[in-house]
């Protein structure tokens, strides 16, 4: 044990404060100028570019009828999908975790392929079975359902991957106990199963929330970008951007950074109380 | 099949298992399978391997494929020497402003690319970047050359390393590393013998999810394409030009390149895993 105990010396004076050699400390630096050159500089010029008009040109870009309806749209949409994935998500990862079938592992791989595939690719999935020449006879090119349908494909993953692990480790004991006590099946799902899961559900939300109002490339070939209809936040940036409007692109992006975080702080909300009530 | 359902499954569980396969079928698996189909079988265009070839090896999809490759390798060779760097000193190392770190690596992933794209572009455009005077008088192009796309990229897939590698560092502990020292290794023996190779599954494992984005990145990289005498066009924004130009089967044929490019990323991440559980 002699070796442990100088080695806990070491480590022990070595912690108390900054633990930095000569060598990590030209390490640190080299990659604090690459972290800023690459992500903090840009962010902060996003930032900056969309406040320096002050608050009557911020105002402005978003009261433009167009860049409006892009947001609400944009927002609706998102909320709309983030509920279909709280449903869905829970019921798929509640049959991968409790069912078994013939199949199932390929239904694994079918999850992950959202997140595999680059986005222009998943657009063009979409397009070539519900799209022009689609084989089943339905076109959703250039219409708000087609948006939806993008970003249902996109968001798939979120909830489902969140709540799998959660109820892996849910004890089936106590279903069973509260079974045995006289509980319906429905009373244990809303008393026992769905308080534990709220917050894995809430965390899947959140972040397919997040996803669906900043996605880009699997809307460009759908939507259609027609402005006041199908035109979303995302495309509207691009479109200033390539107009020669920064500011007006930044505005836009600052607005959807505000709107993600408001929806991960109410849904870390919801499920609190969700899994408190429990 | 149903006999070997453990426990009862009604016919609630039978619904829910319906459900999932018809939504997840008409969500993924049929639309996935028919852009394969359309690869080799294009409407109105002829078909077969030979075809598909033929436009693979066109001369826009060949420049593209290249450049994206091109993009793709140098952006994960920064993302992990960054990334495997990044890990050691956050877990390793304890200084001022540590946490607000680790928190801020993670940040890449949450943002929009279109908008990693527009911050890229207020930063270094020659015209209205905040460096772009400088980069205008020094001659050096990021926006609209090779650059500013491994720039982009590796914006959008950095935190896939340091994601793999912060957690494992964590559960193995110093404990060798500190054994290794105090037997008389250097900084660099220890690197090297010790810590790489306990840490090599999840480096492996966040290259090829860094690889995989890298690959299929579209949003930031059009934005930051854009240049008059600069052809910035990788395989993804291929793919939307084509269509757009109503020549579908050449972005049917390299659509289906990604999609197996996807499937291939998947596959090894699923041989890979297992692997590092057994490591530690």
């Amino acid at each position: 044990m002699s070796t442990g105990t100088s080695a806990g010396a070491i480590t022990g004076t070595a912690t108390s404060r900054s633990t930095l050699t000569a060598g990590s400390r030209i390490g640190l630096g080299i990659a604090l100028v690459w972290f800023s050159l690459l992500v903090l500089i840009p962010l902060a010029a996003v930032v900056v570019t969309a406040t320096e008009g002050g608050w009557s040109t911020f105002w402005d870009t978003l009261s433009d009828p167009d860049t409006a309806s892009a947001i609400r749209l944009t927002v609706v949409e998102a909320l709309l999908v983030t509920v279909v994935n709280v449903v869905m998500g829970t019921v798929i990862a509640w049959v991968l975790v409790r069912d078994r079938f013939w199949g199932k592992r390929a239904l694994e791989v079918v999850i992950d392929l959202p997140f595999a595939l680059p986005t222009i690719v998943a657009g063009l999935v979409l397009l070539s079975l519900y799209g022009p020449d689609s084989p089943v006879g339905v076109n959703v090119v250039n219409t708000r359902q087609g948006i939806f349908l993008a970003l249902l494909f996109v968001t798939l993953p979120f909830v489902v991957r969140t709540v799998q692990p959660v109820l892996i480790e849910l004890d089936a004991d106590v279903e069973e106990a509260a079974a045995s006590l006289g509980a319906t099946r429905l009373t244990t799902l809303r008393r026992i199963i769905l308080p534990s899961l709220a917050p894995a559900i809430a965390a899947g939300a959140s972040l397919a929330f997040a996803r669906a109002i900043s996605e880009f490339g699997s809307l460009v070939l759908i939507a259609g970008n027609q402005p006041g209809r199908t035109e979303v936040a995302s495309l509207k940036i691009l479109k200033y951007v390539e107009t020669g409007n920064p500011a007006a692109a930044a505005t836009v992006a600052v607005l959807l950074l505000l709107v993600a975080v408001a929806a991960i702080v109410v849904l870390d909300l919801i499920s609190r109380r969700a899994a408190e009530r429990g | 099949m149903a006999s070997r359902t453990r426990q009862r499954t009604g016919p609630a569980g039978l619904t829910a298992r319906l459900v999932v396969v018809v939504y997840l079928f008409l969500l993924v698996a049929w639309p996935v399978s028919v852009v394969v189909q359309r690869a080799f079988d294009p409407v109105g265009q002829p078909g077969g391997v030979g075809a598909l070839w033929e436009r693979l090896s066109a001369p826009d999809a060949v420049y593209a494929f290249y450049l994206t490759l091109t993009v793709a390798f140098w952006a994960v060779v920064v993302n992990t020497i960054f990334g495997v760097g990044i890990s050691l000193l956050l877990v390793r190392q304890r200084f001022r402003g540590r946490r607000a770190l680790s928190v801020l690596v993670d940040l890449p992933m949450s943002v929009s690319p279109v908008v990693v794209g527009l911050a890229l572009v207020l930063t270094y455009s020659t015209g209205l970047g905040w460096f772009g005077s400088i980069l205008s008088e020094t001659g050096v192009r990021i926006i609209g050359s090779t650059p500013g796309l491994i720039m982009a990229t590796a914006f959008v897939s950095l935190p896939l390393v340091i994601r793999e590698v912060v957690p494992v560092l964590e559960e193995v502990g110093t404990d060798a590393e500190v054994a290794a020292r105090s037997l008389g290794a250097n900084a660099r023996q220890t690197f090297w013998r010790i810590t790489l190779p306990t840490i090599k599954w999840a480096v492996v494992y966040g290259v090829v999810l860094s690889a995989a984005r890298a690959i299929g990145e579209y949003g930031a990289v059009r934005i930051v394409s854009r240049g008059a005498e600069f052809n910035g066009e990788t395989a993804t924004l291929l793919i939307q030009n084509e269509y757009q130009a109503f020549d579908e089967a050449a972005a049917y044929a390299a659509a289906f390149v990604l999609v197996m490019a996807a499937l291939l990323a998947l596959v090894v991440v699923t041989v890979v895993r297992p692997q590092e559980g057994s490591e530690s």
